[in-house]
C-alpha cells in the first residue's frame, strides 16, 4: 500500500517537473488557439540595428489586428547558427532571412514558394529576389542598399580638392596621397582606419572583395555560384587595400585590432575624409546624437570604389541586397497565412512603409516611401547618368563566414607585415574552392 | 538524562523515520534522475545516433552509417587540433600543477597575509572564460602592438598566450585543493621525520607528497580534462588564428579540439554529422585519457 502511494507521489512529482518544462509550450498553444483564425508570426531578424524598429512595428500590428508577432534578433554575425537552432524547435520562425546563394543552398528546402502571394505582387522589380532551381520564388528582396566610399565633402574642400577631380583610381590615389602627406597640417587624414577586427573586417572581406569578384564575374558571364574563381582582379584589390592602409592615420599591425566603431568615429568626427561603408551608415552619421556625429547631410557623398580597372570612370555604386525574406514552408497553414498578411501590411500600410524607408532606405514595393538618405539619391543619379551598377557579386560566396575568416586572416598577416600577398591570393582563390567543396560535400 | 539520550542521533534510527525513507527513496531520487535523463542521457544518446546521420536540423536526418567518422578521421584540421590540444594539455598540466603546488606550499608556511594571498590567487577562477579571453587578448595585444605584432599573427604567441591565460585562471583553484591536501598531512609524521633528522626537501618528497597523492590525482585529472575541453578561452583569445592555407585545406593553427568540433559543425551547411562524429570521438578520447590518468595516479596513493 505504502509502496503504491510512494510510487504515485513520485509519478506526481515527475509530472510536475515535465509540466514545468513544457510550460511554455502549453502557453503558446493556448495563444495560437485564441487567435487560431489568424495564426501567429515569428520573425527571426538579421539586422541588430533595426531590432527596435521591428519590435515597435510588431507591437503596433498586434495592437491593430490582435495577431501576435514575435521578433527575435540574432546577435551580429551569428544569424546562421541562430537560424539553425531556431528552425529545429517546434515553434520555428515563420519568417526568416535567406539573402544569398549560400542561404538558398542550405535553407531552400524550407522556403515557401512566394510566387503570386499578395505581398510579392506588390513588388516593383524582381532584381533582388532569389529563385530556386525550378524557378520558385524562394525569397524576396525587400530593400536594397549601396556601398562605396563615403566622402566628407567639407573636409575635401578644406584640403583644396573637389569631388569632380576623382573619377578613377589614379585620381583617387592622387587626392588621398596629397591629403595624407599634409595630414599634420590639415588636422585630418585621407582614409578612416581600415580595421581588421571582426566588427570592421567584413567591410573588406565582404564589400571590398566584391570589386575583384564583380569584374571577374562580369568578364566570365558568371550568373550562378561558381565552384572556383581565378582572382584575376586581385591586383586591383591589392591596390585599393594598400591605399586604404597607407593613406590613413592607422597602419600596419595596429589595424589587427582596430574596430568598426573606431573607424566610424574617425569619419564622424571629421578626422578622415574617406570612409568605406554603405547607405545604412547614413542614419548614424547624420542623426546619432549619442555618438556625437551630427554631420550635415549636404557634406556627405558616396563615390564608387575605384580600384584601377579599365573603364571604371563609368562605374556606379555597388547596389544590391542581402535583405531577403523567406517564409518557412514547414510552419502551420495559419501561421504561414498570418506571416503573409503581416508582410503585406508591412509593405503597404503607412506605419510599415515609413519604418521601412527609415530603416532600410528604398524598398522595391509599389507603396514604398522615398527615403531621405542622400546616398540613394546619388546611386540613382549615377544610374540615370548611364553608369553601370556594380552588383553584389559576393552574394555567391560559399560558406560566407569561413571564406571571409580566411581572407581576413591572410589580409591581417599581409598588413602587419608578417605575411605576403600570395597568402591573400591563396585564401581568396583556393579558399573559395575549399569552401565550395566543403559546403557541397555530402 | 535518559530523555536527553533518546533525542540524540538515535532518533534517526527510529523506524518512524527510517521506514518512509526506505520506502520512498524513489521519490527523492526521481527529480534528479529525470533531470539527468532529460539533460544528459537523452541528448547524449541522440548525439551518438546523429553522428551516424546526415542532418542539418536534428529533426530531419538520413542514416549514412560510418561515413561521417571516415570524413572526420580524414580531416587534417582535426588531426592538427588533436596534436595541438595534446601539447597544450601536457604543458599546462605540468605548469599549472607545479606552480599551484608551489603556491600552496608557500601559503601553508604561516607567512603574513596568507588569507589575502589565497583569496587573490583564487579570484581569477571566478571570471568566465570568454571574458577572460577578451581581457587577456587586450593585455597581450597592448604589449605586442608596441612591437608591431599581435597575438593573432603568430601561432607561437597564441600558444603561450593560451598557456598563460590558463595558468592564471587555474592555479588558484588547484592551489585550494593542494592547501587542503597539505593541511591533512599529519603533523606527527612530519615531527617524527624532523626528529629523525630529515631535511625540509626530504620530508617534502618522502612524507608530504606521498601523503597527499589524492590531491594530485584530483588536480591532474582536472587540469588534463580542462585542457582537452578548453573552448571559451580559445575562442575569445585567438579563434584559431593565424590560419595556414594549404592543399585545399585551411588549418587554423591555434584551434583546439572543442573549437574544431564547433567549427566543423557550422562549416558544412548540409551535413552537420561530421561535426557530431568528431564530438563522439572527442568524448571517447577525453573519457579514455581521464580514466587512464586516474588509474595511474590512484595506484600511487598511500593509505594513511
Amino acid at each position: 500500500m505504502k509502496k503504491t502511494i510512494a510510487l504515485l507521489l513520485a509519478l506526481c512529482l515527475c509530472l510536475c517537473l515535465f509540466a514545468g518544462c513544457g510550460n511554455n509550450k502549453t502557453e503558446s498553444n493556448g495563444s495560437t488557439e485564441t487567435s487560431s483564425a489568424s495564426g501567429s508570426v515569428y520573425y527571426l531578424n538579421f539586422k541588430p540595428e533595426a531590432d527596435q524598429a521591428w519590435q515597435d512595428l510588431a507591437a503596433k500590428y498586434t495592437e491593430e489586428t490582435g495577431v501576435p508577432v514575435k521578433v527575435v534578433t540574432a546577435a551580429s554575425g551569428t544569424y546562421e547558427d541562430t537560424l539553425a537552432a531556431e528552425m529545429d524547435k517546434s515553434a520555428a520562425p515563420t519568417l526568416f532571412q535567406a539573402g544569398n546563394q549560400g542561404a538558398i543552398n542550405s535553407w531552400g528546402d524550407y522556403c515557401l514558394d512566394l510566387t503570386d502571394t499578395a505581398f510579392a505582387n506588390e513588388l516593383t522589380t524582381d532584381d533582388f529576389n532569389l529563385y530556386g532551381e525550378d524557378g520558385a520564388l524562394l525569397s524576396v528582396g525587400y530593400c536594397y542598399e549601396c556601398f562605396g566610399i563615403i566622402v566628407n565633402k567639407a573636409l575635401l574642400e578644406q584640403a583644396g580638392h573637389s569631388l569632380d577631380e576623382i573619377t578613377n583610381f589614379e585620381t583617387l590615389k592622387a587626392v588621398a596621397d596629397d591629403i595624407h602627406a599634409r595630414a599634420g597640417e590639415l588636422g585630418f587624414d585621407a582614409f578612416s582606419s581600415a580595421g581588421l577586427e571582426s566588427s570592421s573586417s567584413w567591410r573588406f572581406s565582404g564589400h571590398l572583395a566584391n570589386m575583384p569578384l564583380f569584374y571577374e564575374f562580369r568578364d566570365n558571364d558568371v550568373t550562378s555560384q561558381p565552384a572556383e574563381i581565378e582572382g584575376k582582379y586581385l591586383d586591383n584589390y591589392k591596390a585599393i587595400w594598400d591605399l586604404y592602409t597607407t593613406d590613413s592615420a592607422t597602419t600596419g599591425a595596429a589595424l589587427t585590432t582596430a574596430t568598426g566603431d573606431a573607424s566610424e568615429a574617425e569619419f564622424g568626427q571629421g578626422e578622415a575624409v574617406f570612409y568605406q561603408n554603405g547607405s545604412w551608415e547614413y542614419d548614424s552619421l547624420v542623426n546619432d546624437a549619442e555618438k556625437g556625429f551630427m554631420m550635415n547631410p549636404d557634406d556627405l557623398a558616396m563615390i564608387p570604389i575605384y580600384c584601377g580597372v579599365d573603364g571604371e570612370e563609368n562605374a556606379g555604386l555597388c547596389s544590391g541586397t542581402e535583405n531577403c525574406w523567406a517564409v518557412n514552408k514547414t510552419a502551420s497553414e495559419e501561421d504561414i497565412q498570418a506571416t503573409l498578411d503581416f508582410l503585406y501590411w508591412v509593405v503597404t500600410s503607412d506605419e510599415g512603409t515609413t519604418m521601412m524607408a527609415e530603416q532600410f532606405g528604398p524598398c522595391p514595393f509599389k507603396n514604398a516611401k522615398e527615403p531621405e538618405n542622400v546616398f540613394f539619391a546619388q546611386a540613382n543619379e549615377m544610374i540615370a547618368d548611364g553608369k553601370y551598377t556594380v552588383t553584389w557579386a559576393f552574394n555567391f560566396t560559399p560558406a560566407v563566414e569561413d571564406w571571409r575568416a580566411g581572407v581576413v586572416d591572410a589580409l591581417t598577416q599581409y598588413t602587419a607585415g608578417t605575411g605576403d600577398w600570395d597568402a591573400v591570393k591563396t585564401a581568396f582563390v583556393d579558399g573559395w574552392a575549399t569552401q565550395y567543396a566543403a559546403e557541397n560535400a555530402g | 538524562m535518559t530523555r536527553k539520550r533518546k533525542n540524540d542521533g538515535a532518533a534517526l534510527n527510529s523506524p518512524l523515520i527510517r521506514r518512509p525513507i526506505k520506502h520512498c527513496f524513489a521519490l527523492f531520487l526521481l527529480p534528479t534522475f529525470a533531470a539527468f535523463c532529460i539533460g544528459f542521457l537523452y541528448p547524449f544518446a541522440k548525439g551518438i545516433f546523429l553522428s551516424f546521420c546526415k542532418f542539418k536540423l536534428t529533426k530531419d536526418w538520413t542514416w549514412v552509417g560510418f561515413s561521417n567518422y571516415v570524413k572526420a578521421f580524414q580531416d587534417n584540421s582535426f588531426a592538427h587540433a588533436f596534436w595541438y590540444t595534446a601539447l597544450f594539455a601536457v604543458v599546462s598540466l605540468l605548469l599549472i600543477n607545479i606552480l599551484a603546488f608551489a603556491v600552496a606550499y608557500a601559503l601553508t608556511r604561516g607567512i603574513r597575509g596568507t588569507n589575502l594571498f589565497r583569496t587573490v590567487f583564487f579570484m581569477p577562477n571566478l571570471i568566465g572564460g570568454i571574458v577572460l579571453g577578451y581581457i587577456w587578448s587586450m593585455i597581450f595585444d597592448g604589449i605586442l602592438s608596441r612591437y608591431g605584432t599581435s597575438i593573432l599573427l603568430n601561432s607561437t604567441y597564441g600558444f603561450w598566450g593560451l598557456i598563460i591565460l590558463m595558468c592564471w585562471q587555474q592555479i588558484g583553484y588547484m592551489m585550494i585543493i593542494y592547501i587542503a591536501g597539505l593541511q591533512a598531512v599529519s603533523e606527527d609524521m612530519l615531527e617524527a621525520a624532523k626528529i629523525d633528522g630529515a631535511s625540509g626537501w626530504k620530508s617534502l618528497w618522502h612524507i608530504t607528497i606521498p601523503n597527499m597523492m589524492p590531491s594530485f590525482t584530483i588536480c591532474t585529472f582536472l587540469t588534463l580534462t580542462n585542457s582537452f575541453k578548453l573552448f571559451d578561452q580559445n575562442l575569445a583569445l585567438t579563434n584559431g588564428r593565424p590560419f595556414i592555407q594549404s592543399g585545399g585545406e585551411t588549418i587554423k593553427t591555434t584551434e583546439m579540439l572543442a573549437l574544431n568540433i564547433v567549427n566543423a559543425f557550422y562549416a558544412n551547411n548540409t551535413n552537420r554529422g561530421v561535426g557530431q562524429a568528431k564530438a563522439v570521438i572527442f568524448f571517447i578520447l577525453v573519457a579514455a585519457i581521464g580514466l587512464i590518468q586516474l588509474r595511474a595516479t590512484r595506484s600511487r596513493e598511500v593509505q594513511q
